[in-house]
């Protein structure tokens, strides 16, 4: 009976991992914009919720609940970084313009191409001048696509500066491609 | 009233134009595509992964022999350094033994002939008139 429950709780845990991993892979690349970074972080993130999976009860989405986990674990690894400047401070994060060379495989033409690859890295070099907060705000709400409730449970904001904090990141990226502000 | 002005303000400052709508979609798709190619790369990293720890478990394994053999030789040495100065030590002491015993020796000796010269001093003058008158009553006797 009782290992029929852990069964099923494990089975369970295994279609959150299958369905999440990837999401929450993305979010933390484009955070740290670090590859090895963020495979870390995703398998951290993902012991933590199997350490704590007894004790979700549900309340907001399995995904809601597991980006809170990555964004407290990104927020702790920036934290030990600072506390360890002392220490070999290598990072892997790749460059804005390698970031930006990412564009999907369509018809576009070349000019085209060309145009896309230099917005993209105009809307890096903004995302990158963020501060930490703001940042993940509009990376949830632009590249994941959560609504604002989401985003308030995941950073344990109010909708209210959620939405202030948007406010800003909308407006350093509007200023960065030369739109108004 | 001042927060719903609020808000309207900062529902328009959301509200998104043609020209940044069209490059957060480009944002999103290249991000989308690079996680993609990231999260399905060949992970050539994990065979390194071993490797790397081998030569940290190595590393560590060198430094804590090191650690542990400057700790015994540091260790036998002040052991070592300890006789040795306990050694000395007590050589002092039975030199400082020896020195004063002499002196002492010595001053019992000063006293004694002290003592001596003291007890076998001539009679005062001012006592010679007496001694005489002593010495004249003997030889009447």
């Amino acid at each position: 009976m009782m290992d029929s429950a852990v069964d099923l709780a494990d089975a369970e845990f295994a279609a959150v991992v299958t369905t999440h991993r990837p999401q929450i892979f993305r979010f933390l690349l484009a955070s740290t914009r670090d590859v090895d970074l963020a495979e870390t972080l995703t398998q951290e993130c993902f012991l933590k919720a199997h350490r704590n999976w007894g004790g979700f009860r549900g309340e907001s989405s399995a995904m809601t609940w597991l980006m809170r986990i990555a964004i407290n674990l990104q927020k702790d690894h920036w934290r030990n970084r600072r506390m360890q400047f002392w220490r070999h401070t290598q990072t892997n994060s790749v460059d804005l313009d390698e970031a930006s060379e990412w564009l999907p495989s369509g018809e576009s033409s070349a000019e085209q191409r060309v145009l896309t690859h230099e917005r993209v890295g105009q809307v890096w070099k903004a995302v990158e001048r963020l501060s930490e907060r703001q940042r993940t705000v509009f990376l949830l709400r632009y590249v994941e696509e959560a609504e604002l409730s989401e985003i308030a449970q995941a950073t344990g904001l109010s909708e209210g500066t959620v939405k202030a904090h948007l406010s800003r990141a909308l407006g350093k990226v509007r200023g960065e491609l030369g739109g108004k502000r | 009233m001042n927060s719903s002005n609020e808000k309207t303000k900062l529902d328009n400052e959301l509200a998104i134009d043609p020209t940044l709508e069209q490059a957060l979609k480009e944002f999103r798709s290249s991000v989308q595509t690079w996680s993609e190619a990231m999260y399905t790369r060949p992970r050539t990293a994990l065979a390194a992964a071993p490797q790397q720890r081998v030569w940290r478990l190595a590393v560590g394994w060198a430094l804590g022999v090191a650690l542990v053999a400057g700790g015994v030789s540091g260790g036998f040495y002040e052991r070592q350094h300890r006789q040795e100065l306990a050694q000395m030590e007590a050589a002092r002491m039975a030199e400082q033994q020896k020195i004063a015993a002499a002196e002492k020796v010595r001053e019992e000796e000063d006293l004694l002939a002290k003592v001596d010269s003291e007890v076998a001093r001539e009679v005062p003058s001012a006592m010679e008139p007496l001694a005489q008158l002593m010495a004249e009553d003997e030889t009447n006797k």
